[in-house]
């Protein structure tokens, strides 16, 4: 997905004579091309990352469009101010790719993790976050942030990720995109998560529970009115994500979902990072284990759920 | 685009004029920084009336012009009171300054009034911004310079560095910064709070081209800006060495920093009057 972003980055500037590409210190190696052809409009610049915000800030005061890539730690919580001041309140067109949203870099450990990044930036006027599922997804993504009005936080994972999303599925940014559809539960989903729910919604069909998914690739804004229309008739929602319980994707959707008022009585919940640091080190694999964002916590929690209120297709169990 | 070139005695005019202004719309507004503003008063009009600054009040956003970022926000009272003496609005508006609904807002918003290139007033911001314009003019072929204002106390944060580090490494010769080097910051004297003195062998270690100047003199301010336009290859920097409060400093003696508070109106009426027998 990194790859497939920079290189769209890349695309988008032999087009276009306002892209930029600034990175502080970091990522050149897929790039090279850009540097090579594009000299002018590629800054590698020092471990700089406020002034390097800054500087985007400028370039598109005056028309450009630069896409700044570091580590989405250090882009997001170093450069928080110059974020809500130089881009959000001056609502230029600068694009922020963050490196590793999530547990992406668990072997570097808690200072590489960006697991609030979307809590923090949701909470800015006039920024929009997208977190892509997949390669497929970000090709599809990357040519609407041309035209698109105001600073983007692009959320990036690993690379290599599944392919979890299709053609059929046209990307718009602010649209959420039922990608199958049940009446016993509603799984929201960002980012690579996808894969999770599309996987727990499988199983849970093999048990009895349809499961809608619904994959909302952008966090801000968001689609409410998706969110509620899914939301409407099933009696259990849970979300999972790659980021804290805290202000994510699951914090957005419980706040649509509360001041809806459906009638009493259907189930929330959110999967998620925990609120601690991690008391454990090891791959990304391993900590999303142990934080219990997996397809097995997901089909346990909308299970537990679904008994809880006794569904239509799968009837309230007497004991578990 | 504005580029006349105005005798000493029209540029003494003008200061005189904008620095009434700037007494008189923040002792209406009952807050405000008054000393921050005054102190830079003879670079402002330098750049806006001495042929330096090159802009068009009716054009505003003109991809032409030169702009000018006035880092330190907290200085809007000068920068309002310099655009409206430059015809971006009347005059009578300055009085509207920190009200309910006014564009003049406590820091500059350059969404809400034409003429303001950033909306600062978080300090240390302003050279960085003022990076991505030069690039973006040079990239584009415009001939545009870019003029930046920063406080003595500002450049404590590390951005201004690590912007003085990159606008080297650019050769940004488009590039101008001024260091408002009043000497005080907000709580007290900049030697006392944090001593970045001497600041010209700093700025030239970090590769710019750099001029010393008493800054509250009209004549040195605008030759020093003009000799910026002859430096190549590099960034220039003024450090402009001024008295904070500039020239009534000396009914504000019980506290010579006077940071951040309006002038009472007694105090105003002694200013104004020390203003008129210059
Ligand atoms: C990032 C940030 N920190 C603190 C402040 C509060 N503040 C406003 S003015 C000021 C002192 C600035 O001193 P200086 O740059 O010397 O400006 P002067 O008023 O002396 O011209 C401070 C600390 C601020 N506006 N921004
Ligand atoms: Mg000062």
């Amino acid at each position: 997905m990194r790859k497939a972003c920079l290189d769209m980055v890349y695309e988008l500037a032999k087009r276009d004579p306002r892209v930029f590409f600034i990175g502080s210190d970091l990522g050149a190696g897929t790039l090279q091309q850009f540097k090579d052809e594009m000299p002018d409009r590629f800054l590698m610049e020092g471990v700089s990352e406020a002034n390097i915000i800054g500087i985007a800030a400028g370039l598109a005061l005056d028309g450009k469009i630069p896409y700044v890539n570091t580590i989405a730690t250090f882009l997001t919580r170093r450069c928080f101010e110059q974020i809500v001041v130089d881009l959000c309140l001056h609502d230029v067109n600068v694009r922020l790719i963050g490196n590793g949203g999530g547990l992406v870099y668990a072997p570097l450990g808690p200072t590489h993790l960006a697991i609030e990044d979307i809590a923090i930036l949701r909470a800015i006027p006039n920024m929009t976050i997208v977190a892509p599922a997949d390669a497929e997804e970000m090709c599809r993504f990357m040519p609407r942030t041309l035209e698109y009005q105001g600073p983007i936080y692009i959320r990036l994972a690993k690379g290599g990720d599944p392919v979890v999303t299709c053609p059929e599925h046209p990307f718009a940014i602010g649209r959420a995109i039922v990608m199958r559809e049940g009446t016993d539960a509603l799984i929201v989903t960002t980012g690579v998560a996808l894969k999770s729910a599309l996987d727990a919604a499988t199983l849970l069909g093999e048990r009895g529970v349809a499961a809608t998914v619904l994959h909302v690739p952008t966090i801000k804004p968001l689609d409410t009115e998706a969110i509620l229309t899914c939301a409407a008739d099933v009696p259990v929602v849970v979300t999972i994500e790659e980021h804290s319980v805290i202000g994510g994707m699951g914090s957005a959707v419980a706040e649509v979902v509360a001041e809806a008022g459906f009638s009493p009585g259907k189930q929330f919940r959110r999967i998620g990072i925990p609120d601690r640091f991690p008391d454990q080190y090891g791959s990304q694999a391993s900590l999303m284990e142990r934080c219990a964002i997996t397809t097995a916590r997901l089909v346990e929690v909308v299970t537990e759920l679904a008994d809880r209120v006794g569904t239509p297709t799968a009837p309230r169990r007497s004991s578990v | 685009m504005t580029a006349s070139t105005a005798s000493l005695a029209d540029l003494k005019a003008r200061a005189k004029s904008i620095r009434k202004n700037i007494i008189t719309s923040t002792t209406a507004a009952g807050s405000g920084h008054p000393t921050s503003s005054l102190s830079a008063v003879e670079i402002a009009v330098a750049l806006y009336f001495g042929g330096i600054l090159r802009y068009d009040p009716k054009n505003p956003h003109r991809p032409e012009r030169d702009r000018f970022l006035l880092s330190k926000g907290h200085a809007a009272p000068l920068l309002y009171a310099v655009l409206a003496e430059a015809g971006y609005f009347p005059v009578d508006q300055l009085l509207t300054l920190r009200k309910l609904d006014s564009p003049l807002e406590g820091h500059p918003n350059m969404r809400r009034l034409p003429g303001v290139e950033a909306s600062t007033g978080s300090l240390g911001q302003g050279l960085s911004i003022g990076i991505g314009h030069a690039l973006a003019a040079r990239l584009d072929g415009r001939d545009a310079r870019v003029y930046v204002l920063i406080g003595d106390g500002e450049i404590d944060e590390g951005q201004v560095w690590e912007a003085a580090m990159s606008a080297h490494k650019f050769k940004l010769d488009n590039l101008v910064a001024i260091i408002d080097q009043n000497g005080y910051q907000q709580t007290g004297a900049t030697k006392e709070v944090l001593d970045l003195t001497p600041l010209a062998p700093k700025w030239e270690a970090f590769g710019w081209s750099v001029q010393e100047i008493n800054g509250n003199d009209q004549q040195q301010a605008l030759d020093a800006l003009k000799k910026t336009s002859q430096v190549k290859g590099r960034p220039s920097v003024i450090v402009s060495k001024t008295v904070k409060g500039w020239p009534i400093q000396t009914i504000l003696s019980k506290d010579p920093n006077h940071h951040g508070k309006a002038l009472t109106q007694e105090e105003m009426k002694q200013a104004l009057a020390l203003l008129d027998a210059r």
